[in-house]
């Protein structure tokens, strides 16, 4: 391990109120004027041109504060987190954070595309229909699929869109009634089971063989005349790419199954190999991982959903479509399993992943999947190096772009676990990582990503904080448990309240219900 | 003793003679000349050295509890070695420790107000402790012994004591879930014939792998999972068709929901919705599969996964013989088990041991194993 000066951090601590809790009675942020004395003469009250029946009859419970209170409160709340563009996302794993450029926001900031309204003609949106026309070409080569909807507001929406089209494909040849299984994998995005399941079907979930591939045998065993389709991802979270894809495409092809590729993170493959000549029907990308657009808190969602040709047909309404001169919205498709959203969906995220691929060019974005995987490899040598670190699986493979570790050794010495050292981490001024999704096959897991974005200091970085986590578990495991020291939030002390909806609140009035 | 008026109090029993005999390759260590036979093959108590791996794990909280312990080897000895100052109760005569020691430590720590009891040992000890104090207190075993069935042993001794750390903490990662006792028949184990009998259920705490991030979304507690196991199964069941309903807590959701009279450690049958069989032995099963054919009604088998070894038939449901399985046949077969029981496999098989090596071949191969509602995880059986 190279020899790096961990940062001094610490976050500001302020013990800040609710804002719902602050301000005193007759405080105001703004006053509106008195209309002038002519206006006022001609129109009257302003508050009589409200009919009757829009008006409240009491007033809204909201704190009575100053602008700049709620500026200082906000500015405060702010400091206790690292921040979009502070922090190393390194860490968040299956995500694919990587820099989004400041210039996109500018773009879809602009009144130009902020201004338009949905509901214009389609006529006087041709600069934006142009642009989700171009994007669905891209993602088209990209991929090798036929057609694309961008309507899905996310990831799982789009693996959703893809279950109601799973429905509908066997509901056309009459064969529903008995299609009702979909497969899927354990190291798969647990959305690839779950949203199959929302969708009316029975999952079957396969678990790793001895080499981390989802067991081929084990699914040549449960086709069947059930088998409505599979979704799943390769690489899975464990960041081994299984090369025998098209042999399982091909096992669930022949018990008359369709095929679905969750490409969430294409990371790794993009501009090397495309779902479509894996023999797959659909697949989707995250617009708002792999192609830059900012996500988790930090931005809205897009998930892109492609088809093969002859499915093309029962993708949302409405399509945009190009005749030569314009660009206009199909909504004739008698065969669609109709809307997932409303509108074309949120069209900002098009716009940055549409920028993305124009800055970047098709070389450009292989070279991006092929750093990306550079990166991980070495990340991977210097993790690898630490004692107490172990990845489970494959031994001596290759991960692609990610991988999942396990702090099981660490653990099993010292007692202190990968959610206590996810805490300790964060004192070194980066964010604290991924663990696992659900359900832990890996025991005390945790899931690096180190995207194309991150330099080889960034990457040295990483793991000599993680390095000193380790170190310092071994050394004294109770200054790690009692972690995080440098933050201004501290652990939370009870995780099962993050399970229990009784005990959630979503807003003040809830919580002011709930904490009677 | 240091005054900890009001604290919680922690039992630990340790079964110095537990693993004695397997050590030395004598598969269990029930009876005494085993024990002695074992001691002169050289072998050493190990049982001491598992409990002071888990009681390292609350060295650092030890002001906040109170330890009740046994005198000498049965945990005294171990608590003292790592600075502890526990309260001793009972007293044992002379150096040998009996199963009776074990259940009277159970008993006595019961009454003295102990909140969670820890003991080393195996098989026999859980039963020791079983025999005691029943359903009645969370315990938790720390694994000593060679090869243990019961599932109330955390997978290892430090894990015991990491969990009665959270337990000790009141933490939401602690949950509480029924776990099997079994009950082996060591004389036959030495002869290569396994019998584990299904011998009851003790409450034992256990480490969720909780995520804490919004991305993961909710965790169904183990209950929960039950009852969404016990839905599928009862929306899937079928007119006209008998189900042979196996022991254990993941099949008894079934009886619940149907509001039939479940034998916990038994094997009933339903027919129709109804109840027309309890607690059936291998030949009343015969009998009504007999019964079942001359009114051409099929018959199907539901069962779980007993112990900590991943055994579906051959443990703690012996009544499910080869005989009554031929019959059955493996399509009749609805396995059912809670994800966390299927991943504590580690990737091992889940195994049959019918003592009929065509039936275990026909058992054998990938199921559909029902892990919550409309969900279900394929898997080998191996035998």
């Amino acid at each position: 391990m190279k020899d790096v000066r961990l940062r001094k951090y610490h976050s500001a601590a302020w013990d800040e109120p609710l804002v719902m809790e602050m301000g005193t009675k007759g405080e105001r942020g703004i006053i509106p004027p008195k209309a002038a004395k002519e206006v006022a003469e001609k129109l009257g009250d302003a508050l009589d041109l409200l009919p009757a029946g829009m008006r409240r009859e009491k007033s809204m419970n909201l704190p009575e504060i100053s602008q700049y209170h709620v500026l200082q409160h906000y500015l405060r709340l702010s400091q206790m987190t690292l921040g979009m563009d502070l922090g190393s996302d390194i860490g968040e794993g299956t995500c694919t954070m990587k820099y989004s450029p400041k210039m996109h926001e500018q773009v879809v900031n602009s009144s130009k595309f902020a201004d338009l309204h949905p509901k214009q003609p389609a006529e006087t949106l041709q600069g934006i229909l142009e642009i989700v026309y171009g994007l669905e070409q891209y993602l088209k080569q990209i991929s090798g699929m036929s057609k694309f909807t961008f309507q899905p507001g996310g990831g799982s929406h789009a693996t959703y869109t893809n279950a109601c089209l799973i429905r509908k494909y066997h509901e056309a040849r009459g064969e529903l009634a008995t299609r009702d299984e979909v497969i899927t994998t354990i190291f798969s995005h647990p959305c690839d089971g779950a949203t199959p399941a929302t969708a009316g079907f029975k999952v079957i979930t396969l678990m790793p063989d001895e080499n981390g591939y989802p067991d081929l045998e084990a699914l040549k065993a449960i086709v069947s005349e059930r088998t409505a389709g599979i979704m799943f991802t390769n690489p899975e979270d464990t960041g081994i790419f299984n090369p025998k894809v098209a042999e399982y495409v091909k096992v669930v092809h022949d018990a008359g199954g369709l095929c679905f590729y969750d490409q969430a993170n294409a990371n790794g493959i993009m501009g090397m190999a495309r779902a479509f000549d894996a023999g797959f029907d659909a697949c989707h990308f995250n617009l708002h991982k792999t192609f830059s657009s900012p996500h988790g808190c930090e931005g809205p969602a897009a998930g892109a959903y492609g088809v093969r040709e002859e499915l093309g047909k029962y993708l949302p309404a409405p399509t945009v479509e190009f005749d030569g001169t314009r660009y206009y919205l199909d909504y004739d498709r008698p065969e669609s399993i109709g809307k997932v959203r409303s509108f074309l969906g949120n069209l900002e995220c098009v716009i940055k992943a549409y920028a993305w691929i124009r800055s970047m060019g098709a070389e450009g974005i292989k070279t991006a999947a092929q750093i990306s995987v550079l990166n991980n490899n070495y990340l991977d040598k210097l993790l690898l190096n630490i004692k107490g670190v172990t990845r489970p699986y494959a031994e001596g493979k290759r991960r692609l772009e990610q991988a999942r570790y396990s702090l099981g050794d660490v653990k099993e010495a010292t007692g202190v676990g990968t959610a206590e050292i996810r805490n300790r981490f964060s004192d070194f001024g980066i964010q604290g990582y991924w663990m696992s999704h659900h359900p832990w096959i890996v025991p005390e897991p945790f899931t690096p990503e180190p995207c194309e974005t991150y330099s080889r200091e960034d990457l040295d970085y990483w793991a000599a904080a993680l390095e000193q986590c380790v170190k310092e578990a071994y050394e004294d495991p109770e200054f790690v448990m009692n972690a995080p020291h440098a933050m201004g939030n501290t652990k939370i002390l009870d995780d099962s309240l993050a399970e229990d909806p009784d005990r959630w609140a979503c807003t003040y009035r809830a919580y002011k219900k709930k904490s009677k | 003793m240091p005054e900890t008026k009001g604290a919680k109090k922690i039992g630990l029993i340790v079964n110095p003679l537990a693993g004695i005999g397997g050590r030395v390759g004598l598969k269990g260590s029930d009876g005494r000349d085993i024990v002695e036979k074992a001691f002169a093959m050289g072998a050493v108590a190990e049982a001491p050295m598992k409990a002071a791996k888990a009681l390292e794990r609350l060295v650092s909280k030890k002001e906040q509890f109170q330890l009740l312990t046994y005198p000498g080897l049965m945990g005294e000895k171990t608590a003292r070695e790592l600075g502890y100052e526990p309260v001793v109760l009972g007293c044992l005569k002379g150096d040998a420790t009996t199963p009776e020691d074990t259940e009277k430590a159970a008993a006595d720590m019961r009454n003295a107000g102990a909140e969670l009891i820890l003991f080393a040992g195996g098989d026999g000890t859980a039963r020791n402790v079983y025999n005691a104090i029943g359903n009645s207190l969370p315990v938790l075993g720390i694994p000593a012994g060679v090869k243990i069935h019961s599932a109330v042993y955390a997978d290892t001794p430090a894990h015991a004591g990491d969990a009665a750390v959270l337990y000790l903490a009141g933490s939401g990662r602690i949950q509480l879930k029924e776990a099997e006792v079994m009950d082996i028949d060591e004389e036959a184990f030495r002869n290569d014939r396994v019998s584990a009998r299904l011998y009851g259920y003790m409450t034992v705490p256990y480490v969720r792998n909780l995520m804490q991030s919004a991305k993961a979304g909710s965790i169904s507690s183990e209950k929960d999972t039950m009852m969404s196991i016990a839905s599928h199964i009862v929306t899937q069941m079928e007119r006209d068709v008998c189900y042979l309903i196996g022991p254990g807590t993941t099949i008894r959701a079934v009886m619940d929901i149907l509001g039939l009279k479940n034998t916990l450690l038994g094997v009933d049958a339903v027919l129709n919705q109804e109840l027309i069989g309890s607690d059936l032995n291998e030949s009343g099963l015969i009998d009504l599969l007999d019964e079942m054919d001359n009114r051409n009604v099929r018959t199907k088998v539901i069962v779980t996964v007993i112990g900590g070894q991943g055994y579906v038939f051959g443990r703690g449901n012996q009544q499910l013989s080869h005989r009554v399985l031929r019959r059955v046949g493996k399509e009749n077969i609805i396995i059912a088990a809670t994800e966390s029981k299927m991943i504590a496999l580690g990737g091992k098989p889940l195994l049959v041991d019918t003592g009929d090596t065509a039936v275990n071949e026909q058992m054998s191969g990938y199921v559909k194993v029902i892990t919550s509602m409309n969900r279900q995880m394929a898997y080998r059986i191996a035998y």
